[in-house]
C-alpha cells in the first residue's frame, strides 16, 4: 500500500456537487499530476460534511485544514502554497464572525463545536466508495464481534440497553421491536431499511447514504442476525440518484469480501440484500404503504395489527427502521449500549441528526446529543437568523411536525417534550422562520402537501385535509371569518381522531400548533384583512412612499402590467386596482421608496 | 425519440421477461419502460397486463397513484422546482412562478415543442442551498429570480 505525505479530501455530496464540486475534484488531480505530486498526496471524494451552504468544502489533511467555497480556479493556489510550500491559504478559510480570525481547523468552528457525530461518524471522512476505507476505521468489527461472540439474544440486549428509539418519526423503542420479531416464529424473516425521506426539508437519510452506506448495510446485518433474518430491502426515493448508485456499489463490494451472501465470516449466518427504489409517494414513508409498494401494489397504509414484525412483507415476520437508526447499531455493538445510553436525557438516548435549514446563516445537517435547547442549535450551531432579522419560530418534524416559538428555544430536545408541545421529533427536519414568514401561509403550505399526498384510502384525511386547505386558502386571501377558526379547529380535531394511519393523524399538527401560538395572526388575516408578516400576496399593498421617491420611473419601467404610471416631473403613483402585487417594483427600487403593507 | 408501437411492444416484453415467475415487478418493470421510452405508453401498460396476467385497471392505478409515473409524453428538458419547506421559506414560489412565465406552460406541464416540462417536486435534498431547482440532472442553488432566464437559456 502506498504512503501519502497528504489527503485532499473533497466533498462530493449533492449539495457540494451542484456548488461545483465535480470540478475542483477534476482540477486537483490535474494539477497535482502536473507538479508530480500525485505519487504523495490523495484525492479523496467523500460524503456530506453538512454544511453544504458553504460548499464545496475542501479539508487537506495531516493539518485538517477547512477551506470552504471552493472552485477550480482556486485549486493551482491551494497546491502550490498549502501543499507545495506548506502555507494554508487563509482567504479560503472559514471566517469566524466580528473580529475572530479565519479559522482553519474543524473543530474550532462553532458549526461543529457542539456536534457530536455518531450516525454521521464517518461522513466526510471516508470515501463511500471505497470498502477498505470503511474498514480501516472500524467498519465490520461490530458485525465480526456478534457473529463470533454473541447470541442474536445478546445483540437485543446490548440494543436495548443503549435505549436507542426509531429515528424514521414515531422513537419507537428499536431493542423492544427487534425482540417482537426475533419471538414471532416461522423460517423465513425479512428486514427493511427505509430510505423514503419524504419529509420535504430533512436530507440526513440521503446524506448517510452517501456518505456511509456500509454502517446502513451493517446495521441491518446486525439486525438480521437478531431476528433470524436472512434477506433484506433497502427501499430508497428514485429521486436520490447518487444514494441508489452508492448503495449498490457497497453492496457489491461487500459481496466480493464475503460480508455479505451465505455463511457469513464461516459461520451460519446468510444474508442477502436487495435495492427498491421508491416511485414518489409520500405515504410510502409509511410502514405498511411501504412493504405493499415493494410487493408491487399501490402503496397505501393498512389497519394494524397485524404488526409487521408478525405479518410483514408477503406476510412473513418483517422489522423496518429508518436509515438513521440503522446507522447507529454497529457503534452501540461495537461500543456497548451503556455507552451510547450516556447521552442523551432520560427517555431519549445518544444523539439525533438534524436538518437545519431556513433563516439561519449556517444551514446543513447537524448531529447533537439529545437534550441539547434548540437555542443552542438554532444560535450557537446554525449562528442565528440570516440577515439579523428577528427570529419567529422554527418548525420540527415536517408535515407532520408542528411551529414553536421564542418562548419554546429553551426546552431542551427530547421525544417527550417536543410531543408536550404539539410538535414531534419526526425525521429531524427544522426550519427556522423569521419575521417575514407569515405562520398562516406556512400551516398552508404543509397542508396542501399532506392533502396532495394522502392516499384518498379513509375519508377523514381525504375530505378533512381538502376543507381544512380550503379554509386555509380563505383566510389568506382576506375572506376568512371567525367561525372560520372555529371550523378549522374542530377539522383539525376530527381529522387527526379518526384518519388511519400517520399521514392523517399528524397532518393537522401545523394547523393545531399555529392556531395555538400564533392565533393573533389568523385574527389579523381576518379582522383587518392584514398579513403582518407581508407575505400573504392577496393582502398586499404597494404604494410609493412620495417623500422619499426620487422619480427615477425604475419602478414603471418593470412592473409587468403596467400600472405605474406618472413621468419624472410629476411622480409615480400604483394603480392599485390593476396591480397584481408580483413585489417587482418593491425589489427593483434603489431607494427603497416602495411600502409593502 | 418518437418509438413506433411495434417497438414499444417489443421493449416492454423484454424489460417484462424476468419478471413473469416472480413477485413484486409491476413498478421495477414501470421504472425500466419509462426510463427508456421516457413515459408510459398505452401499449406497454397494455403489453405488461398480457405478460404478467395483471387486469389493466390494477396497472393503470399503480402507475396514476406514483408521482414518478408519466402516461404523457414529456419534454426534453425536465425543470423541478423544489418546492420543500426549506425552499418555501426561502422564496420559491417565487422561482416557480417565474419558470412558469419564462416557458409559458403551467405546473406538471409540457411544452408543444416538447423543450421543456415543468415539474414541482418535494424536496431535492439540497436544502442547505435554498432555493433550489433540478434541470434533467443538473441542480441549481442560492436562486433569484433573476438568474432562471439564463439557466433556461443553457438548455434547448
Ligand atoms: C405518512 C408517513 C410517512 C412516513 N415516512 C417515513 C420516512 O420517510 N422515513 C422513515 O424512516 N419513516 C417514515 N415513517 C415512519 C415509518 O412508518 C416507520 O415507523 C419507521 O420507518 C420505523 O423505523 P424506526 O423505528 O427506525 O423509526 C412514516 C410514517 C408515516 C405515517
Ligand atoms: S390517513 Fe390519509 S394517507 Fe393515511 S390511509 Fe387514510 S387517506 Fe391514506
Ligand atoms: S407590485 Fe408588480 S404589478 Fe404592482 S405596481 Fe409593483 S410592479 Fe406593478
Ligand atoms: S454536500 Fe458537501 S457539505 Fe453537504
Ligand atoms: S426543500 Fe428544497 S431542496 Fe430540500
Amino acid at each position: 500500500m502506498t504512503i501519502f505525505r497528504s489527503h485532499v479530501l473533497i466533498c462530493g455530496g449533492t449539495g457540494c456537487t451542484s456548488s461545483g464540486a465535480a470540478e475542483v475534484i477534476g482540477s486537483f488531480k490535474q494539477e497535482l499530476a502536473r507538479r508530480k505530486l500525485d505519487g504523495e498526496v490523495l484525492v479523496v471524494p467523500t460524503g456530506c460534511h453538512g454544511m453544504c451552504e458553504m460548499g464545496p468544502i475542501v479539508v487537506v489533511y495531516p493539518e485538517g485544514t477547512f477551506y470552504c467555497k471552493v472552485t477550480a480556479n482556486d485549486v493551482p493556489e491551494i497546491v502550490e502554497e498549502h501543499i507545495y510550500k506548506g502555507r494554508p491559504v487563509q482567504r479560503l478559510m472559514y471566517e469566524g464572525s466580528g473580529d475572530m480570525p479565519a479559522l482553519p481547523h474543524y473543530k474550532d468552528i462553532p458549526f461543529y463545536g457542539k456536534q457530536h457525530r455518531i450516525a454521521l461518524a464517518n461522513c466526510g471522512y471516508i470515501n463511500p466508495e471505497n470498502i477498505d476505507e470503511y474498514i480501516a476505521r472500524g467498519g465490520y468489527e461490530a458485525l465480526g464481534k456478534a457473529i463470533t461472540s454473541m447470541t442474536p439474544a445478546q445483540v437485543i440486549d446490548e440494543v436495548k440497553t443503549s435505549g436507542l428509539r426509531g429515528r424514521g418519526g414515531g422513537g419507537f423503542p428499536t431493542g423492544l421491536k427487534w425482540s417482537f420479531c426475533a419471538a414471532a416464529g416461522g423460517e423465513k424473516k425479512y428486514v427493511i431499511c427505509n430510505a423514503d425521506e419524504g419529509d420535504p426539508g430533512a436530507f440526513m437519510d440521503r446524506s448517510i447514504l452517501e456518505g456511509d452506506p456500509h454502517s446502513v448495510i451493517e446495521g441491518m446485518m446486525l439486525g438480521a442476525y437478531a431476528m433470524g433474518a436472512d434477506e433484506g430491502y433497502i427501499y430508497c426515493r428514485a429521486e436520490y440518484p447518487l444514494a441508489i448508485e452508492r448503495l449498490k456499489q457497497a453492496i457489491t463490494a461487500a459481496e466480493g469480501y464475503g460480508l455479505l451472501g451465505d455463511s457469513i465470516m464461516n459461520s451460519s449466518f446468510s444474508f442477502h440484500l436487495h435495492i427498491k427504489e421508491g416511485a414518489g409517494a409520500f405515504v410510502c414513508g409509511e410502514e405498511t404503504a411501504l412493504m405493499g409498494s415493494i410487493e408491487g401494489r399501490r402503496g397505501m397504509p393498512r389497519p394494524r395489527p397485524p404488526f409487521p414484525a408478525n405479518s410483514g412483507l408477503w406476510g412473513y415476520p418483517t422489522n423496518i427502521n429508518n436509515v438513521e437508526t440503522w446507522a447507529n447499531v454497529p457503534q452501540i455493538i461495537s461500543n456497548g449500549g451503556e455507552w451510547y445510553a450516556s447521552m442523551g436525557t432520560e427517555k431519549s438516548k445518544g444523539t439525533k441528526v438534524f436538518a437545519l435549514t431556513g433563516k439561519v446563516k449556517h444551514t446543513g445537517l447537524v448531529e447533537v446529543p439529545m437534550g441539547i435547547t434548540l437555542r443552542e442549535i438554532v444560535f450557537d450551531i446554525g449562528g442565528g437568523i440570516l440577515n439579523d432579522k428577528k427570529f419567529k419560530a422554527v418548525q420540527i418534524g415536517g408535515p407532520s411536525g408542528g411551529c414553536l416559538t421564542e418562548e419554546h428555544l429553551d426546552t431542551p430536545v427530547s421525544y417527550e417534550s417536543l410531543t408536550a408541545l404539539g410538535a414531534i421529533m419526526g425525521s429531524g427536519g427544522l426550519v427556522v422562520m423569521d419575521e417575514d414568514n407569515c405562520m398562516v401561509d406556512v400551516a398552508k403550505f404543509f397542508l396542501e402537501f399532506t392533502q396532495k399526498e394522502s392516499c384518498g384510502k379513509c375519508v377523514p384525511c381525504r375530505e378533512g385535509t381538502k376543507h381544512m386547505l380550503l379554509l386555509l386558502e380563505k383566510i389568506t386571501e382576506g375572506k376568512g371569518t371567525m367561525e372560520d377558526l372555529d371550523t378549522l379547529e374542530e377539522l383539525a380535531h376530527m381529522v387527526r381522531d379518526m384518519s388511519l394511519c400517520g399521514l392523517g393523524q399528524t397532518a393537522p399538527n401545523p394547523v393545531l400548533t399555529t392556531l395555538r401560538y400564533f392565533r393573533e395572526e389568523y385574527i389579523a388575516h381576518i379582522r383587518d384583512k392584514r398579513c403582518p408578516a407581508g407575505a400573504c400576496t392577496a393582502l398586499l399593498r404597494y404604494t410609493i412612499l412620495q417623500d422619499v421617491c426620487k422619480k427615477c420611473g425604475i419602478c414603471a419601467k418593470n412592473c409587468p402590467v403596467h400600472c405605474i404610471p406618472g413621468d419624472r416631473n410629476s411622480g409615480y403613483r400604483i394603480e392599485t386596482d390593476k396591480c397584481i402585487r408580483c413585489g417587482t417594483c418593491f425589489e427593483k427600487c434603489p431607494f427603497g421608496a416602495i411600502e409593502k403593507k | 425519440m418518437a418509438f413506433s408501437v411495434e417497438e414499444i411492444r417489443e421493449k416492454t416484453r423484454k424489460i417484462t421477461e424476468p419478471w413473469r415467475e416472480r413477485n413484486g415487478g409491476l413498478i421495477p418493470i414501470l421504472q425500466a419502460v419509462q426510463a427508456q421510452l421516457g413515459y408510459l405508453p398505452q401499449e406497454a401498460l397494455e403489453t405488461i397486463s398480457r405478460e404478467l396476467k395483471i387486469p389493466p385497471s390494477e396497472i393503470y392505478g399503480v402507475a396514476t397513484f406514483y408521482a414518478q409515473f408519466h402516461l404523457k409524453p414529456r419534454g426534453r428538458h425536465v425543470v423541478r422546482v423544489c418546492r420543500g419547506t426549506a425552499c418555501h421559506v426561502r422564496g420559491s414560489l417565487k422561482i416557480l412562478e417565474k419558470v412558469k412565465n419564462l416557458i409559458g406552460v403551467g405546473e406538471n406541464e409540457t411544452t408543444e415543442d416538447l423543450r421543456f416540462t415543468i415539474e414541482p417536486v418535494a424536496c431535492l435534498g439540497a436544502c442547505g442551498l435554498a432555493p433550489v431547482m433540478m434541470v434533467d440532472t443538473q441542480t441549481f442553488g442560492r436562486l433569484v429570480p433573476d438568474m432562471v432566464k439564463g439557466i433556461l437559456d443553457k438548455f434547448e
